[in-house]
């Protein structure tokens, strides 16, 4: 149980940002993502903004055959997938095929196309249905698809927590490391930016329905009103420190150090919120105190009881005003599973650079005892961090990351 | 060695067989419940035939409330894991809610319901831009299925890691081999563990019928599901739900609980070769299985049963039965191998828990299940696949195995504690 598990690679997709340096770049300076939604007409929906991946052309990075068997967010995933093999220094084929393994989180799986073979199969009749329909929308379609490409026949696994889901595929990842597999994918991708996967996150009742792209998802903010969705998501490569080290891999971004998650209480029994003890959970499995953290990037729900949970969970472990918060997430929207990996990678590039992206948009309330990051970046040494996040029904997730010497 | 896991309670809905003691019944006479579909009309389908449980959530002590906000999905298994808990005799309520954790495996999730609401919202096909007014609160719950663990939580008071694990067609074997890894690691005492799918929907009988992998024996359905057999041509679309109560082996013991079984190993490997097609060496599933059998520390020899994938589709039982071959050697050949799809269909990601369910009362009761509608035999499948009768056989070691879309090969081994012991 002693080996560490270290992030050596990094692939990313988000709407302000393909790779890890132009994420960097952007999100860095508070760059905003959020926009009006392009991939169809939204004009008759009580929502209307979304963090949008403008420009992807899968054809441009993907074998034509994969094309018209994957949905998007497959599309990005294998993409993430290359990149963060291309920056972790490692071909496919330099690992033992049964050592390395993908373990990836979904929230709602390929949703646009499960849309068009459901328009298909009530518009035109069963035998119109893709061939490709039978797993290009299940939840397990990335997992199966990076470790085709890639040759990968180790452990691997897919697990749904929604908007938590990305914590806890990262702490399966590092589960597997500790193991023994040499190394494993881990991370999260969603893109339901279509009519049918908007109607269903409508239902959820926490989008925001702002027009104003700087004003719809405040989170903090004594004007949040909801959220913003977006798509997209980020895929890390995790190793054993030590095998990373002999290999001379490049980047050793740091250590994924510690992970907690719980589940609320049942709704109405009056009782504390998981969050809390998610946080205090990730800390104790990572061996730091709560002094020792330098930066909270928060879920950021941006519905005001959900925002006062969460303030609430962090001064109780930290004090009121006791660690610097931020939710870069207010560039892009709320990317579902792929939140969370993506925090993480901006939690690790904090690490890097020491500096804390900033939560864009939104001004300080007084309700929240939080020293919010808002405005401007921060510039401070970074060496351990703490990631939080929540899914609809009561799921709550924690990670720590750490530097790595 | 440190902490060890034991099943001491289980939940099972399966067709023809709603509450353990009904499917173990089903199983150990050798019935089939497949029919031709009753939910909605097959008949533009090239596969008319499914293993449809009779499940009246009313019945089974679900509120209204309950019923129209849960997927059918969802209620198989909060219903199973009320059974589940119900049958370990463990009172929740005397432990801490924050070391009871939960995990249920579900390979396409609320697929029904979704399809039921998009005909809606879609008016029939004929939007485009589908009608959010239409749409219920509900709809959130069946868009991402992490709301079938959640209601399981609510439904036991589990406020530890509570998660939905979804690998496809191996999800219920991985669903609970993740939930093990959770109390052996100390993170939870006590899991609730187990898998559901509720699956057949015109949806789905579309996809599978597009790639001509469920079987046209639309004129004889209650012998459409033959694993193993020379004539098979696909597998029987199911349905249902397991959910097992875990417990740490000492702590279960302490209570004076009934253990049903250890789960001594488990391990899962990825073919990395086809979303939906194998390699016929099954050289993956073998390794799966070596794997879990070294963590279980048993050899070849100790397995009594093995509790196939056997989805009777031509390309599975070839794969399956050459990946036994190449794990345990000649004592392959000495092991009785039975497929339980062959009486309840193939439930996608729920089968992998049901199969447990089997394994476990195959334990329970020295009984090896059958293989139901097995008369020709197949030059390529020549292993003992118990045709049409169970054996009663004295069953203390069990290797349980699932293969699926997207590559995943899943093995597990239960065993009894006392054997297993090392």
């Amino acid at each position: 149980m002693n080996a560490r598990a270290v992030v050596t690679g990094i692939g990313v997709a988000t709407p302000n940002g393909m790779g890890v340096e132009d994420f960097w770049a952007a999100t860095r300076v508070g760059k905003n993502a959020i926009g009006p939604v392009t991939r169809f007409d939204a004009s008759r929906y009580p929502s209307r903004l979304a963090g949008e991946i403008r420009g992807f052309e899968a054809a441009d990075h993907l074998p034509n055959r994969l094309i018209p068997q994957t949905d998007r967010m497959t599309q990005l995933a294998l993409v993430a997938a290359d990149c963060a093999f291309a920056d972790a220094g490692v071909e496919p084929g330099d690992i033992p095929e049964f050592d390395m393994g993908v373990v990836t989180a979904s929230t709602c799986g390929g949703f646009e196309f499960g849309q068009n073979e459901l328009k298909k199969l009530w518009s035109q009749g069963s035998q119109y249905v893709s061939a490709y329909q039978s797993f290009a929308w299940f939840y397990a379609v990335n997992s199966g698809q990076i470790s085709i490409r890639n040759g990968m026949r180790g452990p691997s696994g897919v697990v749904v927590s929604d908007h938590a889901g990305g914590l806890d595929a990262i702490a399966q990842a590092r589960r597997q490391i500790r193991k023994g597999s040499r190394l494993i994918f881990s991370g999260g991708f969603d893109a339901p930016v279509c009519p049918w996967g908007w109607v269903a996150q409508i239902a959820g009742g926490r989008l925001s329905t702002g027009d104003d792209p700087e004003t719809a998802y405040l989170p903090f903010d004594s004007r949040a009103r909801g959220y913003v969705p977006g798509e997209g998501g980020a895929l890390l490569i995790l190793e054993e420190e030590r095998t990373a080290r002999e290999r001379g891999a490049e980047n050793v971004y740091g250590v994924i150090a510690g992970y907690g998650a719980t589940f609320d209480p049942r709704p109405g029994s009056g009782r504390e919120p998981g969050l809390r003890r998610a946080a205090e959970l990730a800390l104790a499995d990572a061996g730091v105190r709560p002094r020792d953290v330098d930066v909270v990037f928060a879920d950021a729900a941006g519905t005001p009881s959900l925002d006062r949970e969460e303030a609430e969970a962090i001064t109780a472990v930290f004090g009121p005003f006791g660690v610097p918060v931020t939710a870069p997430k207010t560039m892009t929207g709320r990317l579902y599973s792929g939140a969370a990996p993506v925090d993480v990678v901006s939690a690790l590039l904090a690490v890097r650079e020491g500096l804390i992206p900033p939560t864009t948009n939104v001004e300080r309330s007084a309700e929240y005892d939080i020293d919010l990051v808002t405005g401007q970046p921060r510039t401070a040494p970074v060496r351990t961090a703490l990631v939080l996040a929540r899914g609809h029904g009561g799921h709550n997730s924690a990670v720590v990351v750490r530097a790595a010497d | 060695m440190g902490r060890r896991v034991v099943i001491t309670g289980i939940g099972v809905l399966a067709p023809g067989g709603i509450g353990a003691k009904n499917f173990w019944s089903l199983l150990s006479e050798g019935r089939t419940a497949t029919r031709r579909i009753s939910f909605f009309d097959p008949s533009p389908f090239r596969s008319r035939v499914a293993a449809e449980a009779d499940f009246d959530p009313e019945l089974h002590g679900l509120s209204p409330q309950e019923i129209r906000r849960m997927d059918r999905a969802a209620q198989f298994a909060v219903v199973t894991a009320r059974e589940a808990l119900a049958d370990s005799g463990l009172d929740l309520a005397e432990y801490d809610p924050h070391r009871t954790g939960v995990t249920i495996g579900s390979a396409v999730g609320a697929t029904t319901g979704l399809d039921d609401e998009y005909r809606v919202v879609s008016d029939g096909g004929r939007l485009d831009l589908v009608d959010h007014t239409y749409a219920p609160q509900h709809l959130y719950n069946y868009f991402v299925p992490s709301s079938f663990s959640a209601e399981v939580a609510w439904a036991v008071g589990a406020e530890g890691p509570v998660t939905v694990v979804s690998t496809g067609c191996t999800s219920g074997i991985d669903s609970v081999g993740h939930a093990v890894e959770l109390i052996r690691e100390g993170t939870a005492d006590v899991m609730v563990s187990g898998a559901t799918d509720a699956p057949i929907s015109p949806i789905t009988m579309a996809c599978f019928d597009a790639i001509k992998a469920t079987t046209p024996r639309n004129d004889d359905p209650e012998h459409a599901s033959r694993p193993f057999d020379g004539t098979r041509n696909g597998f029987v679309l199911g349905e249902g739900a397991a959910v097992f109560v875990l417990e740490e082996l000492e702590s279960a013991r302490r209570r004076g609980a009934h253990i049903y079984a250890e789960i001594a190993g488990y391990a899962s490997r990825c073919n990395a070769f086809h979303m939906t097609g194998l390699r016929p060496d099954g050289r993956e599933m073998a390794e799966a299985i070596r794997v879990a059998m070294a963590e279980a520390r048993m050899a070849p020899e100790s397995i009594d049963y093995i509790n196939a994938h056997g989805s009777g589709t031509k390309q599975n039982d070839r794969h399956e039965t050459a990946a036994f071959k190449l794990s345990l050697g000649e004592h392959a050949y000495r092991t009785p191998v039975s497929s339980i799809k062959s009486m309840v269909g193939h439930s996608l990601g729920a089968i992998g828990s049901i199969e447990i369910a089997a394994s476990a009362l195959a334990m329970e009761n020295a009984m090896v299940p059958p293989t139901a509608n097995l008369h020709t035999p197949d030059p390529e499948c020549d292993l003992d696949y118990v045709p049409l009768t169970a054996r009663e056989q004295r069953t203390d070691a069990v290797l349980t195995v699932g293969s699926g879309f997207g590559g995943f090969q899943s093995a597990m081994v239960l065993a009894r504690p006392e054997r297993s012991a090392a």
